[in-house]
């Protein structure tokens, strides 16, 4: 167990995102691929992740707003987005596109848009956790070799 | 990430030379492996590059398969594995891979999220070395130099057959057989290393390095010469050992000709996969005709696909129409019907009418209808360069360029009238403004002149032009000899684009064009359309125009004096001396098409070109320098979109051809020409 404490709160915040389910071991690869010359690689990656999901996010939300709707287009969009989550581990949200993807693919609009929300939802969630979680990061200094969960 | 990636492209050169030297690197292989890395996504591209330096390859990564395209044309030798992402939105993953397979065979890894069977299929069928899942995982990565050696290893054993052995081939093909398993074998890598250590690993670096070195390119000259043996025997009955034969080319192994056998099938399905509707081209045809005529340059797929649909445009064409004109919707539409009809030549359905409409003009558009087949991406100038080179060269399948293809995208491979008479037609038809009839392999009347050029660039784009679109250039002046004029169709055998297109429609053809092929070679030389190509990717285009236009006078002049002498076309083509690596864009492959043929051709076409007109030379000179300046501005459309070459070529000939249709090679017509 890590004697430093902030070394210790991060330990425990990483370890409640695997077992909630918000992050999946893709995760613990993009954490090994950091090292002396990528010391906030995981953070850098995330950061990425968001900027460019949040266009995908904008697309899809205005592909919901006509009506009706473009399944193909939704569904294509879906797939970036959901290739994109699960190259950072971001399991619930990965989980949230195959379902819209279903729905898009059975022409289900209105399971599409509930999906949709629950989606956002997750997203921004996720978003929010790490963020706390790589300000911690920050300020407990390089991490060691990160540790798979369990 | 571009600036990134030319950084990590640089890095990668240097450390690849040192690979490839088969020094101190080369032992530590598969360290130092370049590798390029496409994906448009940036967060994968990200991880991916972290992944692949992590474990010590040399990695260029890039978010648009038109730039990696170019980027590999550039360099040739550069990498040694490509990784592409199959849903990208300038280019469908499959496409890259297909003309990466054909114009460097690199071995190609696809990867995606999706991992329906449907979508894996097709990686294999396109000719993938393996596939990978997203989220991709190192361990799937460390493995990735197994396709490296194993296509070495491929080559090697080619080569060797053809004659050069290498004591440790053998040895090295031996002990590699059965290590190589799929990515997901992670725990194989090591091992595999190990393994690799033991077995001659400096032998296999040397043959490696020595390998490089015989492989065979297939020059549009050959690739033409191998499209007529298919045909002869019949795309069900071509067995690579009588292509072989027939083919007759000294130091082809029968292992050459069944991988290109392998890779030319797999094109000519994909091809026919594309003809939805074999409606009569015509139909297809003359609709679009904003896209077809009009803008050459917009040659969109959908044209193309209509004329492949209609079964005229040999698939090929059609690919190549595709990639050349597609990119780029230039507008070309200005160009009135009229004027395709002019390019009639291409134009299926109307073979007869096109053909004389199209022969009327052909002096005066015709040559620009050569371009026209060309994609019109292509300046009105390149197209009219290509089209020199083409017509000296006579083999050129002008199929696409004379058929008018509706892809306006012209591809000027399909242009090249083989023919030297089509030279006389090129420099007519040069007007790049045409829309690139060529491309539809409107077997009809251009065949006439239409020497079946199977342009077949390595690149993607099939260059097997069958020329025969050119039936005007037989009008215009003197040059037509060929019988071809009136050719029938050769629609189908226009474009061998790349592997096999349709071969359906194209057998029947194939047969006609070997007819046509034998006259043609009688008074022509080999025009394929890579000059058209080469001008595109020419860095220094005003001397590849020059050469080119050396050359296609030469052709079409020699055709005429030296009706036997193919070998001008060759040695045409040698002269143009196409700086292979001047891939701008899409024509690499044209351009190392255009450098193998020559090199397959004598040099004694050198001297023809020389020889020949020099005035022609120095009006062409001035045409192709025309064109050539504009060429390098349009080499890479920003739309690609489409097929690569095929799409590049046509843009190029769009920046070309709407520049001025009367191009300048009006001047050139055959008629002025002194023949």
């Amino acid at each position: 167990m890590e004697r430093n404490p902030l070394r210790r709160q991060l330990q425990i915040m990483r370890k409640s995102l695997f077992d909630q389910g918000y992050l999946d071991e893709q995760f613990v690869q993009l954490e090994e691929l950091q090292d002396e010359s990528n010391p906030n690689f995981v953070e850098e990656v995330v950061t990425l992740y968001y900027r460019d999901s949040a266009r995908l996010i904008l697309n899809i939300e205005q592909a919901l707003e006509r009506k009706p709707y473009n399944f193909h287009k939704l569904d294509a969009y879906m797939h970036q987005f959901k290739g994109s989550s699960s190259s950072i581990g971001a399991k619930k949200v990965k989980a949230e596109s195959t379902l819209f993807r279903e729905y898009c693919k059975s022409g289900n609009g209105e399971g599409c848009m509930r999906c949709f929300q629950q989606l956002k939802k997750e997203y921004t969630t996720l978003r929010k956790k790490l963020e706390a979680y790589f300000q911690v990061a920050r300020q407990a200094g390089p991490m060691e070799t990160a540790c798979r969960p369990k | 990430m571009n600036s990134s990636s030319g950084k990590t492209y640089m890095s990668t050169s240097n450390s690849s030379a040192g690979w490839k030297a088969g020094d101190a690197a080369a032992d530590q292989f598969p360290v130092g492996l370049r590798v390029l890395v496409v994906d448009d996504d940036p967060t994968c591209l990200m991880i991916l590059e972290k992944m692949l330096r992590t474990c010590l390859y040399e990695v260029t990564k890039c978010n648009r398969a038109e730039t990696a395209l170019s980027m590999l044309r550039e360099n040739k030798s550069g990498f040694d594995v490509v990784i592409s992402d199959v849903h990208m939105p300038d280019m469908d993953g499959f496409k890259l891979l297909e003309h990466i397979g054909l114009e460097m065979d690199l071995p190609v890894i696809m990867m995606s999220a999706d991992d329906g069977k449907h979508v894996v299929m097709k990686g294999v069928t396109h000719g993938a070395c393996d596939y990978l899942i997203k989220p991709v995982r190192i361990e799937a990565l460390k493995n990735i130099w197994q396709h490296v050696v194993r296509k070495r290893k491929n080559e090697w054993k080619d080569f060797e057959q053809s004659g050069s052995v290498e004591e440790g081939d053998r040895q090295l093909k031996q002990s590699e057989e059965a290590d190589y398993s799929s990515s997901a074998n992670e725990g194989n890598w090591k091992s595999s290393k190990r393994r690799k250590d033991d077995e001659d690993e400096t032998d296999e670096r040397d043959d490696t390095s020595s390998l490089k070195k015989p492989r065979v390119v297939w020059s549009v000259e050959l690739h033409q010469q191998f499209v007529a043996a298919v045909n002869q025997l019949g795309i069900d009955k071509a067995v690579p050992k009588k292509i072989l034969e027939l083919m007759n080319v000294p130091g082809l192994t029968r292992e050459n000709v069944a991988s290109h056998l392998q890779k030319y099938r797999l094109y000519l399905r994909r091809l026919s996969g594309v003809s939805q509707h074999p409606s009569s081209l015509n139909n297809s045809f003359m609709s679009p005709q904003e896209a077809t005529f009009g803008p050459l340059s917009s040659l969109n797929g959908l044209d193309l696909q209509t004329l492949a649909a209609t079964g005229q445009l040999p698939a090929q064409s059609l690919v190549t129409l595709q990639a050349a004109g597609l990119g780029r919707p230039t507008g070309k539409s200005g160009i009135p019907m009229p004027l395709v009809d002019q390019r009639n030549i291409f134009s299926f359905e109307n073979p007869k009418l096109r053909f004389g409409d199209g022969q009327q003009h052909v002096n005066n558009n015709k040559q620009m209808n050569l371009l026209h087949g060309i994609p019109t991406t292509m300046e009105p100038k390149q197209l009219a360069g290509l089209h020199h080179g083409a017509q000296s060269m006579g083999n050129m399948n002008m199929q696409v360029a004379s058929h008018g293809s509706q892809s306006s995208q012209n591809n000027p491979l399909l242009m090249q009238m083989a023919q030297p008479q089509v030279r006389g037609q090129m420099l007519n038809d040069t007007s790049l403004g045409h829309p690139p009839r060529l491309l539809s392999p409107m077997g009809q009347p251009i065949l006439s002149n239409g020497i079946a050029a199977n342009v077949s660039t390595r690149n993607g784009i099939q260059e097997n032009i069958r020329a025969p679109s050119y039936n005007p250039v037989s009008q215009t002046s003197s040059m037509l000899n060929f019988p071809m004029n009136h050719a029938p169709e050769l629609p189908g055998n226009s474009f061998p684009l790349g592997s096999t297109p349709g071969i359906s429609s194209l057998t029947p053809k194939v047969a006609f064009q070997e007819d046509v092929n034998s006259d043609i070679k009688g008074t022509v030389g080999f025009l394929p359309s890579y000059d058209i190509f080469n001008d595109l990717n020419q860095h220094k285009p005003q001397n590849w125009e020059l050469q080119n236009v050396g050359m296609t006078f030469d052709a079409s002049q020699h055709s005429n004096s030296l009706q036997g002498n193919l070998n001008h076309a060759h040695s045409v083509l040698v002269q143009q001396g196409f700086p292979s690596g001047q891939v701008n864009g899409q024509n690499r492959s044209a351009t190392v098409v255009s450098k193998a043929m020559f090199s397959s051709g004598d040099s004694t076409g050198h001297v023809n070109a020389q020889n020949g007109n020099q005035q022609l030379n120095s009006l062409l000179v001035d045409g192709t320098v025309r064109v050539k300046s504009e060429t390098p501005t349009n080499l890479y459309p920003d739309d690609f979109g489409q097929e690569d070459l095929m799409s590049a070529l046509l843009k190029q000939q769009d920046a070309i051809a709407p520049a001025e249709h009367e191009f300048d090679f009006d001047g050139y017509s055959l008629d002025n020409i002194p023949v």
